[in-house]
């Protein structure tokens, strides 16, 4: 299945080229999320369900607006909402739709030990291939904003696709579709960022003079891209991170220590092999068992 | 078979050797089934174990069962392990050790001086891959830990797991080196002029009769 899209840039665990004839030449895909004009009504949410098929279980309460609590293998968005406090003591209710980033650099495709389990098309999108998935959770460990979440039933991972099968017959994200106030825009990744420029002139002439785009360099830059009223400050939104990247940890675990180890290991056992070719095995001979004889005569 | 039967020295006891070859299999399944998913190139090493999902559920099983067969055998070889003088100077000529010119090294024990860097090798590694194997351990624990712990995790198993591998490697070799060591570890026993020119000191004990096992 992911191999017939033939536009495959990146596979798990994969050391050779995939099928990839098919490029992305109208340009890569952005999803477009414009903090400053999410409402909170969780249309997308709701969307993102019904396109997907998924039913969450029903919660409790904890207290805030964020339902369900966390994401989960059947929320693979979810609306995060953060009271914010201004230093001239206004509130700001600062809601940010949370879900995977489509990094250009993944950390969950690089830390996954299972070929084909993680792919990235040609148009940018980071995909799970559940089917390839053995269930190990590496994924989580390398994605650098806490996205991934394996399900109890069946031990695979789940996230946002993009809609990549929507995508992929030039239809835009669930999500996306049902926005009331086109907050959530999609579009090639050029056009998104413009877009999101334009935004921003208009937000700082209101204002909003911290205001910018989050589409952090540090994992490449990402697919699914923020406006935020105070770019200056991710955190505020929910813990966004403020300079994501692949942790050096996961860099060191998954990166050229791997076949360096392979050769190492291979290294030790051709050194075993030509000791004994070289030098020889240690045997004991007729002279030892004498030796020893005499010894044990002589022991009372 | 008595410690002074002149043709046979016992080294290993049934228990002990069955002890030995349970940690010796499991070890070579948790090799195989951790490089699996150590590397691309080693995935195929998955379908030993009935794919990737079956290799991820059984490694760590097989993990913690090898710790515990390898307590029960290291109880019973710690004391004859401990490091002493005479096993710093065989180390410090390790030229000779190689180039099997036994005639310079000191007397050895029980054991010499490379098997007790092994043995505490093993048991270093095995601390740190049960500690680090439990951070990543998906299904159980790695929920109940810090992302960035788990991610040290990850590192410090692949890190142990390669050191240990590298280890056991030298382990298997010095066996086929050194012949008549295997038969110590299959059938039990090994001829006086073994324990002679590998283990004098270990040999003046038991023709003594002072250590027997
Ligand atoms: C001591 C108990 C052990 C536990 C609890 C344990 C657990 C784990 C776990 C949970 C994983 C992650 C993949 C999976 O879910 O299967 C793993 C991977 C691995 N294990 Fe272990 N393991 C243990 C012992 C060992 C030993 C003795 C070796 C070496 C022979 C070893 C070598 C590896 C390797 C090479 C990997 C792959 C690491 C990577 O992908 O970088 N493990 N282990
Ligand atoms: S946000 Fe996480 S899950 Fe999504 S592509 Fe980036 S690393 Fe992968």
């Amino acid at each position: 299945m992911p191999l017939q899209s033939l536009d495959v840039v990146r596979r798990s665990a994969t050391t050779l080229p995939s099928p990839e004839v098919r490029g992305a030449h109208t340009g890569q895909v952005a999803k477009l999320i414009d903090t400053t004009k999410c409402i909170g009504c969780k249309a997308c949410q709701v969307a993102c369900m019904e396109w997907n098929d998924l039913r969450d279980e029903i919660g409790t309460c904890t207290g805030h607006y964020d339902n369900p609590a966390d994401l989960s293998e059947h929320s693979w968005t979810l609306m995060r909402y953060a009271e914010y406090e201004n230093p001239k003591g206004d509130l700001e209710w600062l809601i940010r739709k949370d879900g995977c980033m489509h990094c250009e650099d993944p950390g969950c495709l690089k830390a996954c030990p299972s070929p084909g389990a993680i792919v990235q098309y040609a148009n940018g999108i980071v995909d799970f291939q559940e089917e390839n998935c053995i269930g190990c959770g590496y994924c989580i460990a390398g994605c650098p904003f806490d996205i991934p979440r394996i399900s109890k039933k069946d031990k695979k991972v789940y996230k946002c696709t993009l809609c990549s099968d929507r995508v992929a017959v030039g239809l835009e994200p669930a999500c996306v579709k049902a926005c009331p106030t086109g907050a959530i825009v999609f579009g090639t990744k050029e056009d998104m960022t413009q877009h999101a420029q334009e935004r921003i002139v208009d937000l700082k002439s209101r204002g909003f003079d911290q205001a910018g785009l989050y589409d952090p360099a540090g994992v490449g830059g990402t697919h699914v891209m923020y406006v935020l009223h105070h770019a200056d400050q991710p955190l505020l939104y929910s813990g966004l991170p403020e300079k994501p990247r692949i942790s050096p940890t996961v860099g060191l675990w998954k990166g050229v220590t791997k076949p360096l180890a392979l050769f190492a290991i291979a290294a030790t056992a051709a050194i075993g092999f030509l000791h004994y070719i070289g030098i020889g095995p240690n045997e004991t001979d007729e002279q030892d068992e004498d030796a020893a004889r005499r010894e044990q005569e002589k022991t009372p | 078979m008595n410690a002074r039967d002149p043709e046979r020295i016992e080294r290993y006891g049934a228990a002990t050797r069955i002890n030995h070859w349970i940690v010796a299999i499991s070890f070579v399944l948790l090799a195989l089934s951790g490089l699996a998913l150590f590397h691309p190139a080693l995935f195929w090493l998955t379908n030993l174990f009935g794919g990737g999902p079956w290799t991820r559920i059984l490694h760590p099983f097989i993990g913690c069962f090898m710790v515990a067969a390898f307590l029960l055998l290291s109880v019973k070889l710690w004391r004859d392990n401990m490091l002493q003088q005479r096993d710093w100077i065989w180390l410090r000529k390790i030229g000779d050790v190689v180039n099997n010119r036994e005639q310079n090294l000191p007397e050895v024990g029980r054991y010499n001086g490379g098997q007790k860097i092994l043995f505490f090798t093993i048991i270093v590694c095995l601390a740190c891959l049960l500690l680090s194997g439990i951070l990543i351990w998906r299904q159980y624990f790695s929920g109940y830990f810090s992302v960035d712990l788990v991610r040290l995790g990850a590192l410090a198993h692949a890190f142990f797991g390669f050191v240990l591998i590298c280890a056991i490697i030298v382990h298997i070799y010095a066996g086929i080196w050194v012949k008549g060591s295997i038969r110590a570890m299959t059938r039990g026993w090994v001829t006086p002029g073994w324990a002679w020119k590998h283990h004098r000191a270990w040999f003046r004990e038991v023709t003594r009769g002072i250590q027997q096992r």
